[in-house]
């Protein structure tokens, strides 16, 4: 089975889906959704064994091939890993949805038509080796994030929500579009592998810190990092299958896929550690600190996701300060790579069993408010499980799988102060205290989630809705991510070696040449009391007590401004009235303004390219000889313009017009022009006539009768416009660069065409189709002065629809 | 006669511009009617004004004695076409002036809220 085609099965069930909903609509329209998912996931399993061996897959679709960009499906242990949690998250959460959304009052075929477009989008992200095809999916992702936020689009928050994504995210995938173009010119080509195995020349190009920070700059806003995060709280508008799916567990994490596919072409640069361990762990801290300001369940969840984000980013900045250290994997820098990569798998599964229930109390309680909410554990027992073993995951605690990951992530961000690059023995310090601060405010979240809500006291009066357990397929999927966050904690070093090991030889190819080569060992107690275990000890203690102080503080939070979300309404309140305001200033509705504008422009840019190409010419050789006719007609020409511009009747203005163009149709006579004279003749004759029924029709204009006023501007323009038609006119006839293509038709017209008159053998024959076109105009025009004359709207009321 | 024809030219360019830029529907329309005309001649004194004889085949004219019949070509679309946009243009201004009242183009800009 071709792996390409693989990435477009979601987008191509997607098309059966609406059929699907109309006609069998008793069944819910999930059930079939499920087995894409479910299948390809499977598929996906298959191929684990061959890549934990250190091999690869590579398939190819030609897209463009003119220009080279093609669909190139390349699997290695990093693109594996994000697979099957698509796929395998993805199952689940269609599976939840099944319950979640109702089956009558729902419109499910839109809501698993973007399901589907983003399984592909996203699969086609982790996959594609060609950075265009990359970032075609990328904003393809972006897409049907947008479409599924704003799902209920009935709802002004969600429609604020998806634009408020849309535009973040959007910006971000422009700025690394800009990186992936400028990464092409540099290596000369769009394939990732093969800018990866000429990494060591691009580190000396000119474009190099122009890519990475453009590069870096689409990470960054597609995981909600600092400054970007603002958009994934408001996202939380849509329905929670959404947020579970895409917001926590697969789009979000596409950053950190980009950071940890480029880590091998960019680790060599200071720069890139830098930013993506501060940016990270800057994220970390203030996704933590603020997640305890949110009163929504979600919003908890939504700002905890920012800081589980940040703190992946940091471990991948971390795993590309490896590049740089002589024997990397001795020292405990060499868990970098290991803990972002696990505490990924982690988060995906507790932040996923988190949303679930997040959104089954919100189903059963009919509310989210934490404030409203407590009391929920004896009524909803299973619910408060699940809940209990993601939040305490997440915390770190034991026996459940984020406790290793986090302990791994203190051990790598202690190891950054014995590293002394980049001033890092002077900064270095500061990475372990910010990563203790951040783990403390995770500590104390993750219980406020759990405990504010189950725990305490339950008020029935509050609850929109009477509380009670969600229904057993609801919570199938929740239950399931839980058991596996217990299970990780028993066998973590299997899922190391089948999922965690190929994907950081992918991403640090300069330490480790195979999986097995990276020689980590994950262990829940490593005999030996050790730095870590001790920052560990200290933020259950210090984490505790502060939780349960929480009421006596958390009030202190309503004085932070909310700077960041404030700048970005200015910022579009801005471009929108700002952008409206510039146009209105020349877009006047006068059609003098736009002809003015025209006019400048073309006297300008004709006689700018005069003057830049040293254009002006004139021949006064091999002209035409001046006789007497010639002055004759040319004196009534111009004696007939200047009637229409000085005449006070617009009778004579018109009758003088038809002296301009009789006196034309002269000129054709005496410059050998049989067929123009005709024509011309014809229709002056007919354009006069018609003038002067129009004035039939409208007395009132030809009694209203004034000369014009004159008008310096206007006249300006106009000596502008005439001054440049003559240079053109005197520089076309005085410079001839290329011989005449009339020649052919001369020579040829007889032989090819059996015509004797050229101009018609050329109109009807050579140029047949500028006729055939020619033709069409007319009767268009036709089409529309019938239309003008005969046809009227039937004036009805309440047509308007502002009305 | 080619350097004659090129100022003849920017005169009605000229003329033509200046017709267009004021505000009477009727001056405009006038204003493209000169401006084709303008254009024609511009076509015709580009391709050369000489050659002894129109171009229509005929026993004992050499080739090179023929006008330029690309010109001419060029030009015999242009006319119908600028009659075909003159007739319309009529009746566009017929119709605004007989639903509106006016030729007057200032006025026919419409209010704020015709947006």
């Amino acid at each position: 089975m071709s792996l390409v085609l693989l990435i477009f099965l979601p987008i191509i069930a997607a098309l059966f889906i609406p059929l699907l909903f109309k006609k069998v609509g008793q069944i819910h329209t999930g059930w079939f959704v499920l087995l894409v998912p479910a299948a390809l996931f499977i598929y996906y399993s298959t191929l684990l064994p061959s890549i934990a061996e250190g091999g690869n897959r590579v398939s190819e679709l030609q897209w463009i091939p003119s220009l080279d960009i093609a669909f190139i499906a390349y699997i290695d242990g990093l693109s594996l890993l994000f697979s099957l949690l698509i796929t395998g998250i993805g199952a689940l959460v269609v599976l939840y949805s099944i319950f979640y959304l109702d089956k009558y009052r729902e419109q499910l075929h839109n809501f698993y038509v973007y399901l589907l477009m983003f399984m592909t989008a996203m699969l086609g992200v982790v996959q594609s080796d060609h950075l265009i095809s990359l970032y075609l999916f990328w904003e393809l992702t972006s897409i049907s994030s947008f479409l599924l936020i704003g799902y209920w689009y009935t709802r002004d928050r969600s429609r604020f929500g998806a634009l408020k994504s849309m535009m973040i995210t959007v910006f971000g995938g422009l700025m690394m579009l800009g990186g992936f173009v400028l990464l092409g010119i540099m290596g000369n080509t769009y394939s990732i592998r093969e800018l990866i195995s000429q990494a060591p020349e691009l580190v000396s190009h000119d474009f190099f810190v122009w890519a990475l920070v453009l590069i870096l700059l689409g990470a960054f806003t597609k995981s909600a990092q600092f400054p970007f995060y603002i958009w994934l709280p408001d996202a939380m508008e849509a329905p929670t299958p959404v947020s579970a799916y895409l917001h926590s567990a697969t789009m979000v994490k596409a950053g950190l896929y980009l950071v940890a596919r480029f880590t091998p072409i960019f680790a060599a640069s200071g720069t890139w550690v830098w930013l993506v361990t501060g940016i990270g762990l800057f994220t970390m801290l203030w996704g933590s600190f603020f997640a305890l300001k949110q009163k929504d369940l979600k919003g908890i969840l939504a700002f905890s996701t920012v800081s589980q984000l940040g703190l992946i980013m940091s471990l991948l900045g971390v795993s590309a300060a490896g590049f740089h250290v002589e024997n990397a994997t001795e020292i405990a820098l060499n868990y970098a790579g290991f803990a972002a990569i696990f505490h990924l798998i982690n988060h995906a599964v507790f932040k996923g069993s988190l949303f679930m229930i997040a959104g089954i109390v919100d189903h059963e309680t009919g509310t989210r408010d934490i404030r409203k909410l407590g009391g929920l554990m004896s009524l909803m027992p299973i619910s408060f499980t699940v809940a209990m073993i993601g939040a305490f995951s997440m915390a770190g605690l034991p026996p459940f799988g984020g406790f290793l990951s986090k302990e791994m992530f203190l051990t790598g961000m202690v190891a950054l102060t014995e590293f002394d690059l980049f001033s890092m023995d002077v900064w270095g310090i500061m990475f372990p205290v910010i990563a203790w601060i951040g783990s403390v405010f995770t500590f104390i979240y993750s219980f406020y989630f759990v405990f504010h809500t189950f725990a305490g006291k339950h008020k029935p009066e509050e609850l929109p809705k009477p509380a009670h357990e969600a229904p057993k397929g609801m919570l199938i999927s929740p239950v399931f991510l839980a058991i596996l966050a217990v299970v990780i904690f028993f066998i973590p070093n299997i899922v190391g070696e089948w999922l965690v090991k190929p994907a950081v030889a992918a991403i640090q190819p300069f330490m480790y040449d195979s999986p097995q080569a990276v020689d980590v060992h994950v262990a829940a107690w490593h005999g030996y009391i050790t730095t870590e275990l001790w920052m560990t000890i200290a933020i259950f203690t210090v984490g505790g007590l502060m939780f349960w102080t929480l009421r006596k503080w958390q009030h202190l939070y309503d004085r932070f401004p909310n700077t960041l979300n404030s700048l970005y309404d200015n910022l579009m309140f801005l471009s929108d009235t700002g952008a409206n305001r510039f146009s209105r200033t020349y877009m006047t509705g006068f059609i003098r303004s736009y002809l003015v504008y025209m006019f400048s422009f073309l006297v300008i840019i004709v006689l700018g390219t005069f003057v830049l190409n040293d254009a002006f010419a004139i021949d006064m050789n091999n002209t035409a000889p001046v006789g007497l006719y010639e002055i004759v007609i040319m004196l009534a020409l111009v004696g007939s313009t200047v009637t229409i511009l000085f005449s006070k009747s617009r009778l004579t203005a018109i009758i003088a017009l038809g002296a301009v163009g009789y006196s034309v149709a002269l000129f054709f006579v005496i410059f050998r022009a049989p067929d123009l004279a005709l024509t011309q003749l014809v229709i002056e004759t007919i354009s006069v006539a018609l003038f002067l029924l129009a004035f039939y029709h409208l007395p009132q204009i030809s009694r209203k009768e004034e000369r014009m006023r004159f008008r310096f501007g206007n006249a300006l323009i106009a000596f502008g416009v005439g001054v440049t038609m003559t240079l053109v006119a005197l520089a076309a006839h005085s410079g001839k660069a290329l011989p005449s293509i009339s020649e052919f038709y001369k020579e040829t017209v007889y032989k090819e065409a059996g015509g004797g008159n050229i101009v018609n053998v050329i109109l009807v024959d050579y140029r047949g189709f500028d006729t055939l076109f020619e033709i069409g105009v007319l009767g268009i025009a036709g089409i529309g002065i019938i239309t003008l004359i005969k046809l009227r709207l039937t004036k009805k009321e309440g047509q308007h629809e502002n009305k | 006669m080619e350097i004659i024809m090129s100022v003849v030219i920017g005169f009605l360019f000229m003329a033509a511009v200046y017709l267009m830029l004021s505000k009477s529907l009727i001056r405009i329309i006038i204003g493209t009617g000169l401006l084709s005309h303008g254009a024609h001649l511009l076509l015709l004194t580009m391709g050369g004004l000489g050659g002894e004889s129109p171009p229509v085949v005929a026993d004992g004219v050499s080739v090179s004695d023929y006008a330029d019949p690309l010109p001419q070509a060029l030009i015999l679309t242009a006319i119908v076409i600028s009659f075909a946009v003159t007739s319309f243009f009529l009746v566009v201004a017929y119709r605004a002036y007989q639903e509106l009242g006016t030729d007057n183009m200032e006025l026919l800009k419409g209010t704020e809220d015709h947006e």
